[in-house]
C-alpha cells in the first residue's frame, strides 16, 4: 500500500489529516468567538453539538483524524530517525531560512497533544461524555451537560489553568505556521511564487486560529478579575 | 602581502566502513587567507605525511565547484559557512584566526563512511539508474529546432538540472531525506516535452528507489534548499509530490 | 572454358606463392641492399604474367582475373616496399589509417556503408571494455549497451557523473545554422582545421564535423535543457575562431548538463544490465593475448584488491595529460596513466607536445595553490582585454596602489583589438595566450606577480546593461568573486593563461583503432581531430561525436571478426603476468620508504614543464628540461614515501601511480616539442616565429603526426610519422588580423 509504503504516500496522510484538523480547528475557534459575543449563543450550540448522532460521528471522525496523524508522525520520526544514521554531528547550525518550527514539529505535536488531553478532561469529558454515558443509561447529571460557558468561566477563573491553555496554544500556533503550508506543499500545491505567500498565509491563519482560542481564555480570566 | 591566520581543525578519523570513528584536532599555523579550504587540508596533509602519519581521505576532484565530488560537514554546515558554494569553493578567508574549524562527513544511513571524511554516495547513482533519464536510443532522434521549448520552461529545466548530486541536501536534512536530489531531476525532465512522456513512470520509479535505499521522509524543513551550493529550489519538490501524486491517483 | 578457367587459377596460385616467397625472403633480408630491385622486379612479373593471362584469353570473366592478379601483385610490391623503408623510416599511410575512398563529404557515407556490422544475436555475446565515464566514455558506453553489446564501465571517481567533461563551460559546437549566418559542416570543417593549424586528418574533422548535428539532436532528446530564445527554439553564442554563432549552450553549464545527458543515458543501461558499472576502479594495466587487447587489471580503490576482466575489445576515453603540469584547468585527478600503459603495450603517442594554454583562467595566488581555475571562454564575447598602455600605471597596479577602474580609458591598450582587428577578442585561444604573455613578459602585467591582465565588462554592461551581462554570465562572475574576493561587476577581472587540453593523445586511425588490435580510444584520450589547436566549444562535441555516433559504427568492423571468440578466462597466463607486474610496481613504490610526498615531486616536475615546456619552447630550453625531467624521476623513484598500506584506500599510492607516469609523459612532451622544429598551434617554438611574433609553421619539414612508439626502458622511443597530406584544403598561414 502506497500510503504507507512510500514516503510521499505518508507525508500525504499526514497533510490531509493535518489539513483537515485545522479545518475543525477553525470551526471549533468560531464557536469560541460566539462565547464572546453572546453566551446564551454559545450554549445553543453546546445544546445543538451534544450527543446527537451528527456531532458523535463527527467526534469519532475527528478521533480517528487525529490518531492518524499522531501515528504517522511517530512513525515517521522514527523512520527519519533510522535514515539519519546512528553516528550524529558533533556540530550542528540552524540555516537562517528554515522556521524553527519545521525542526521541532514533533516536540510541538506532543505538546498539542497533551494540552488537548487536558482540555478533553476540562470540557468534554463533563460535556458530551456525560451525556453520553446518561443516554447509554448511567447515573449521572446532565442538568450542566451543556452549560459550556459555565465550565468556560470557572476554568479560566484560574489564573493557572488560563496560563497553561495560553501555553497550549502558543505551541499550536508554531506547530501550524509550518503545519499549514507545509500540508498544501506535500500536496504538490506551491511554486516559487506562492511559497513566499503560502508562508505569510500560514502566519496569518495560525495567529488567526490562536486568537480566536487566547480570546476566550483571555476575556473570560479577564471577566473573573473584573467581577 | 597574503593575511595568514592560524587555526585547530578538528577532524573524523574513521580507518574503514565498520571500524569506529573518532576526533583529531589538529593545529595549523600561517594559512593564507586566499587558499582554499581544501588547500588548507592539503597543507595539513602535507604536514601528516612529513610526520609520517597518514593523512586524511577526503573526495575532491574538479575543485571548480561542479563536480560535486567534494564534501565535508564544516562548522555544522555541509560546505562550510559561505552560500551557494561548494567546499572547494570555500576559502580561508572565512574563517577567523584562532577558530577551530569541526570537519565531519557527510551522516545519513544511505552514505556510508568509506574512510575518514569519505562517503559512499553511490544510492543517488542508484536512483538516477531507476529513472533519471529519458528513454531514447542514440540516433534516430528529430531534429532539435523539432519541438519548440517555452523559454521560462527551458530555463526552469535548467535551474533543477544544475543539481550536482553532491549529496549536501542529505547531509543537511534532519531526516536524512533525498527528496530536494529527486525533485531536481523529475522537474527538469517534467518541464521538457521530451520528458513528459514518461513523467509519471520516472517519478514513481525514482521515490520508490529512494524509499528503498533508506533515505527518510521529507517533512519540509527546507534545509535541503538552504544548504544547496547550487541553489535547487524548494518548489521542485512540491512539483516531484504533484508528479507523483498524479501518477499515483491516475493507477 | 574449363581450360581457360584452369590456366587463370594456376597463373594465380603462382603468383601468390611468388608473392609471399618474395615477402618472407624480403623480411629475412632487409640488410641487403638489393632488396629495391627484387620489389620492382616482382611487380614487373606479376604485371607481366597478368598481361600473358590476358592475351591468351580475352574474356570478361578473365579480365576480372586478371585485374586481380595485377592488384595483388601491387600489393605484394607495396609490403615489400614499406617492410623496407620501415628500416629507414616508418610512415603511416593514409591506407594505414584506414581512411576511406572517396571525396571528402562522402568518405563516412561510404565507410558506413561498406563496413562490416554484428547481428543483434551476437552482440549479446560481445563484451566491450569502456574506460572512464566522461562525455566520450558514457556516451559510447551507453550506445554500445544500447545496440546489445554486453558492457563493461570503469571509473575513478565514486560516480560516473563526476568525470571532468563536466566542468566544460562554455558550448558545444554544431553546423546547424540555425542563426542563418552562413554556418555549414564545411565551414565548421574548416574553422577546425585552420584553428589546428593544418595538423589534423582531413577526413577526420570533415566526419566531426558532419556528425556534429546529430549530437544537438540527440541531446535535446536526451533532455538536456539548452539555452533557448523566447519563440522556443534553441539560442547559440560565438566562440573564439569561429566567424559564425554555432556554439549551443546550457547556461555555463554545458559540459555539465551534457554530461549529465550522456549519464543519464549510460544509468539507463546501467539500470536495465547491459551495463556493469565499476566505479572507484583504477584501470592499471591492458592484457594483450595474441597481439589483441583482451582485458585489462584494475585496482579497487576502496579495498585495494586488484582485479583482472576480460573482454573482446577494450575502449580507452581517460582524458587528457594536462595535469602533468601540476597546475592545470584539470581536475586533480584527471591523469594520463591509461594513456601510458598503452603507450608501453605499443600504442602509439601521437603528438604529445601539443597542449593548449587556455587564456581565460583565474592568475595564480600562492605556493600552496592546487589546482587553476578556468573562466569560460565565453567570456571574451562581451568582455575586452587589456592592459594599461603606461608602463607606471602597470607598476602601481602590479603595487595595489591602483585598480583597473581607476585607469582612463585613453591609457588602456586593448591589445587584442589592435593586433587582430578581424577577430579582435576573439582569436583562438593560442593566439591570445601567447598575446597575453607577451604584455606580461614586457612588464604590463596587472596583478602582484605581474601575471595577468585584465577582462573588462564595463562596455558590456554600458551597453546591456548589467542584468543581461549577469543573466549571461552571473554564476561565472559569482565564482570569480568568491576565488578572488573581487567584485567583477566593478572592477576589470584578472586573467592569466593556464594549460587546460591536451590535443596529443593516442595515435588512432580513422575508426578510433590504436595500433593495438581492439584497442580503442576516444575523446581527448585520443589525438585525432584538434590537431595543434583546439577550437574553444569543439571538445564536447569531440567527446560525443566519438562516443555516440562513431565508435559504435567502427568498433563493429572490428567485433564482426570476433563472434567466434569465446569469452576467456581471466586466468590465462596474459592476465596472470599482467597482474604480476601491476603488484610488483606498486609493492616498489611503497617499498622506497623515503622522505619527500608525492605532491611535492609532482610540483616540482609542474614547475619544470611550465618553465621550460610551457607557452614557449626553446631548444635549449627542452634539453634542459630533458636533463630535469629525468633528474625529477629518479628522485621520485628513490626518495618518494607513500603511507599507510596498499590494502585498503591509499590516495597516496594512487597519486604516486599516477605521478610516475606524469614523468614519462613530461619526458615525452619535451621529446617531441624539439623535434617539432617550428611553430604551430598549441606549440610554440621561440625560435621560429614571423616579426611579429606569431608562430611560424614549417610545413615542408614538419607536415606530419609524429607517432612516439615504446621501445623498453631508459631507451629512446621511436619516431613513425603520418605524414598529412591535405588533399581539400589549401594550408594557409593562419591569419586572424584581417
Amino acid at each position: 500500500m502506497w500510503l504507507k509504503d512510500s514516503s510521499i504516500g505518508r507525508k500525504l496522510i499526514m497533510s490531509i489529516s493535518g489539513a483537515a484538523l485545522i479545518l475543525f480547528l477553525l470551526f471549533h475557534g468560531t464557536m469560541n468567538v460566539v462565547a464572546i459575543i453572546s453566551p446564551k449563543g454559545y450554549n445553543m450550540i453546546c445544546e445543538f453539538l451534544g450527543a446527537n448522532w451528527y456531532a458523535l460521528v463527527g467526534t469519532i471522525g475527528l478521533a480517528v483524524l487525529v490518531v492518524v496523524h499522531i501515528l504517522y508522525a511517530f512513525y515517521l520520526t522514527l523512520l527519519n530517525y533510522r535514515a539519519r544514521g546512528f553516528e550524529r554531528y558533533a556540530v550542528t547550525k540552524k540555516q537562517a531560512s528554515v522556521e524553527w518550527s519545521s525542526k521541532n514539529m514533533l516536540v510541538l505535536g506532543i505538546i498539542v497533544l497533551l494540552g488537548i488531553g487536558l482540555h478533553l478532561y476540562n470540557f468534554w469529558y463533563k460535556m458530551q461524555w456525560t451525556e453520553l454515558r446518561h443516554m447509554m443509561g448511567a447515573d449521572v447529571d446532565i442538568s450542566k451537560a451543556t452549560d459550556g460557558i459555565g465550565y468556560i468561566s470557572e476554568l479560566f477563573a484560574n489564573p493557572v489553568y488560563s496560563l497553561v491553555y495560553l501555553i497550549w496554544l502558543g505551541a499550536l500556533w508554531f506547530h501550524l505556521t509550518h503545519g499549514f503550508w507545509s500540508a498544501l506543499h506535500t500536496l504538490g500545491w506551491n511554486n516559487d511564487i506562492w511559497m513566499k505567500r503560502l508562508r505569510v498565509i500560514s502566519y496569518i491563519l495560525a495567529t488567526l486560529i490562536v486568537l480566536m482560542f487566547a480570546a476566550v481564555v483571555i476575556y473570560y480570566y479577564g471577566c473573573s478579575l473584573v467581577c | 602581502m597574503d593575511k595568514t591566520i592560524n587555526i585547530k581543525v578538528k577532524v573524523w578519523r574513521q580507518a574503514g566502513p565498520k571500524v569506529k570513528g573518532h576526533f583529531e584536532t589538529f593545529e595549523l599555523n600561517n594559512i593564507s587567507t586566499d587558499s582554499s579550504f581544501l588547500e588548507m587540508l592539503d597543507v595539513l596533509n602535507e604536514k601528516l605525511i612529513s610526520e609520517r602519519r597518514e593523512p586524511i581521505a577526503f573526495d575532491h576532484d574538479c575543485r571548480e565547484g561542479i563536480c560535486g565530488m567534494c564534501s565535508l560537514y564544516i562548522n555544522g554546515h555541509p560546505h562550510g559557512p559561505d552560500d551557494e558554494i561548494t567546499t572547494c569553493q570555500l576559502h580561508m578567508r572565512k574563517f577567523k584566526d584562532g577558530e577551530t574549524i569541526t570537519v565531519e562527513p557527510w551522516r545519513s544511513a544511505a552514505f556510508p563512511v568509506i574512510k575518514d571524511l569519505m562517503v559512499d554516495r553511490r544510492a543517488f547513482d542508484k536512483i538516477i539508474q531507476a529513472g533519471g533519464f529519458i528513454s531514447v536510443n542514440t540516433g534516430g532522434v528529430p531534429d532539435a529546432n523539432a519541438i519548440p521549448i517555452p523559454k521560462k520552461n527551458a530555463d526552469l529545466a535548467m535551474d533543477a538540472a544544475a543539481c550536482i548530486g553532491c549529496g549536501a541536501c542529505v547531509a543537511a536534512c534532519k531526516n536524512g531525506s533525498a527528496m530536494l536530489f529527486v525533485s531536481a531531476k523529475v522537474s527538469q525532465l517534467a518541464l521538457l516535452p521530451q520528458g513528459q512522456v514518461e513523467a509519471a513512470r520516472r517519478a514513481k520509479a525514482m521515490v520508490a528507489k529512494m524509499d528503498e535505499l533508506g533515505f527518510g521522509n521529507c517533512t519540509n524543513t527546507g534545509a535541503c534548499a538552504a544548504e544547496c551550493p547550487k541553489g535547487i529550489k524548494l518548489s521542485n519538490i512540491a512539483r516531484l509530490n504533484r508528479e507523483f501524486l498524479c501518477a499515483k491517483l491516475k493507477d | 572454358m574449363a581450360k581457360k578457367q584452369n590456366i587463370i587459377d594456376e597463373a594465380k596460385e603462382a603468383i601468390q606463392k611468388a608473392a609471399e616467397t618474395v615477402t618472407d625472403t624480403v623480411k629475412d633480408v632487409l640488410e641487403d641492399e638489393k632488396t629495391q630491385k627484387i620489389v620492382k622486379q616482382v611487380k614487373k612479373t606479376a604485371e607481366k604474367v597478368a598481361d600473358k593471362v590476358q592475351d591468351i584469353v580475352d574474356a570478361p570473366e578473365t579480365k576480372e582475373a586478371a585485374d586481380a592478379l595485377k592488384d595483388a601483385a601491387g600489393k605484394v610490391a607495396e609490403a615489400v616496399k614499406a617492410a623496407v623503408s620501415g628500416k629507414t623510416e616508418k610512415i603511416i599511410t593514409p591506407k594505414d589509417a584506414k581512411i576511406p575512398e572517396g571525396p571528402l563529404a562522402e568518405k563516412w557515407t561510404n565507410y558506413k556503408a561498406h563496413q562490416k556490422l554484428v547481428n543483434p544475436a551476437n552482440k549479446r555475446r560481445l563484451d566491450v571494455i569502456v574506460v572512464g565515464t566522461g562525455l566520450a566514455g558514457a556516451s559510447a558506453a551507453a550506445s554500445l549497451a544500447e545496440m546489445g553489446f554486453n558492457v563493461l564501465n570503469f571509473c575513478i571517481q565514486d560516480s560516473p557523473r563526476r568525470a571532468h567533461s563536466i566542468a566544460a563551460q562554455g558550448g558545444i559546437n554544431a553546423a546547424k545554422n540555425y542563426q542563418n549566418d552562413g554556418d555549414s559542416v564545411y565551414r565548421l570543417f574548416y574553422d577546425t582545421i585552420k584553428g589546428g593549424d593544418y595538423r589534423a586528418r582531413e577526413a577526420n574533422v570533415y566526419r566531426l564535423a558532419e556528425v556534429s548535428n546529430n549530437i544537438i539532436d540527440q541531446c535535446v532528446a536526451q533532455g538536456v535543457p539548452f539555452a533557448r530564445d523566447y519563440g522556443g527554439l534553441l539560442d547559440n553564442r560565438s566562440f573564439g575562431g569561429a566567424q559564425v554563432s554555432r556554439t549551443f549552450y546550457a547556461k555555463g553549464q554545458t559540459g555539465q548538463q551534457l554530461l549529465l545527458g550522456a549519464y543519464s543515458a549510460l544509468s539507463r543501461q546501467i539500470g536495465k544490465g547491459k551495463v556493469k558499472m565499476y566505479s572507484r576502479y583504477e584501470m592499471l594495466d591492458v592484457v594483450i593475448i595474441d597481439g589483441r587487447a583482451r582485458g585489462i587489471i584494475a585496482r579497487n580503490l576502496v579495498t585495494g584488491r586488484i582485479e583482472r576482466f576480460f573482454a573482446h575489445a577494450v575502449v580507452v576515453g581517460t582524458g587528457g595529460y594536462g595535469n602533468t603540469f601540476f597546475l592545470s584547468t584539470n581536475a586533480m585527478a584527471s591523469n594520463g596513466s591509461v594513456a601510458m600503459q598503452i603507450y608501453h603495450k605499443g600504442a602509439y603517442f601521437a603528438n604529445p607536445a601539443y597542449a593548449q594554454i587556455h587564456p581565460t583562467c583565474i592568475p595564480v595566488h600562492g605556493t600552496f595553490q592546487s589546482k587553476l581555475t578556468l573562466m569560460s571562454e565565453s567570456l571574451r564575447n562581451d568582455g575586452r582585454i587589456w592592459v594599461p598602455k603606461k608602463l607606471e600605471d602597470a607598476k602601481a597596479l602590479q603595487a595595489g596602489k591602483l585598480k583597473g577602474r581607476d585607469i582612463p580609458e585613453e591609457d588602456r591598450d586593448y591589445y587584442l583589438e589592435r593586433r587582430y582587428p578581424a577577430f579582435g577578442n576573439l582569436v583562438p585561444r593560442d593566439v591570445a595566450s601567447r598575446a597575453a604573455k607577451e604584455r606580461c613578459d614586457a612588464g604590463y602585467g596587472v596583478n602582484s606577480t605581474g601575471l595577468a591582465v585584465f577582462l573588462d565588462f564595463s562596455d558590456a554592461i554600458k551597453r546591456l546593461g548589467k542584468d543581461v551581462v549577469a543573466a549571461k554570465y552571473g554564476n561565472l562572475f559569482q565564482m570569480y568573486e568568491k576565488i578572488v574576493d573581487e567584485n567583477p561587476y566593478e572592477n576589470p577581472m584578472m586573467i592569466f593563461p593556464a594549460i587546460h587540453y591536451t590535443m596529443g593523445g593516442i595515435w588512432v586511425d580513422y575508426e578510433l583503432q590504436t595500433s593495438i588490435k581492439g584497442l580503442f580510444c576516444i575523446g581527448e584520450a585520443n589525438f585525432s581531430d584538434h590537431g595543434a589547436n583546439r577550437l574553444g566549444a569543439s571538445a564536447l562535441m569531440q567527446g560525443l561525436a566519438d562516443g555516440y555516433f562513431v565508435l559504435p559504427y567502427t568498433i563493429q568492423n572490428y567485433l564482426a571478426d570476433q563472434i567466434t571468440v569465446p569469452r576467456m578466462s581471466t586466468d590465462l597466463k596474459e592476465f596472470v603476468d599482467a597482474e604480476k607486474a601491476v603488484e610488483a610496481k606498486i609493492e616498489k613504490l611503497m617499498g622506497i620508504q623515503g622522505k619527500r610526498s608525492v605532491d611535492s615531486i609532482h610540483r616540482e616536475l609542474g614547475l619544470v614543464m611550465w618553465e621550460f615546456v610551457g607557452m614557449g619552447r626553446t631548444a635549449e630550453g627542452l634539453k634542459t628540461a630533458l636533463t630535469k625531467i629525468k633528474e625529477i624521476k629518479k628522485e621520485f623513484w628513490s626518495n618518494v614515501y607513500i603511507p599507510g598500506s596498499a590494502e585498503g584506500l591509499n590516495v597516496e599510492l594512487e597519486k604516486a601511480l599516477r605521478l610516475a607516469d606524469f614523468i614519462e609523459i613530461g619526458e615525452l612532451m619535451a621529446r617531441d616539442a624539439l623535434n617539432r622544429e617550428e611553430s604551430c598551434g598549441g606549440h610554440f617554438r621561440e625560435e621560429y616565429q614571423t616579426p611579429e611574433g606569431e608562430a611560424l609553421r614549417q610545413d615542408d619539414k614538419f607536415s606530419y603526426v609524429s607517432c612516439w612508439k615504446y621501445m623498453g626502458e631508459d631507451q629512446e622511443p621511436e619516431l613513425i610519422k603520418e605524414p598529412l597530406d591535405y588533399e581539400f584544403v589549401q594550408r594557409q598561414t593562419r591569419n586572424y588580423k584581417a
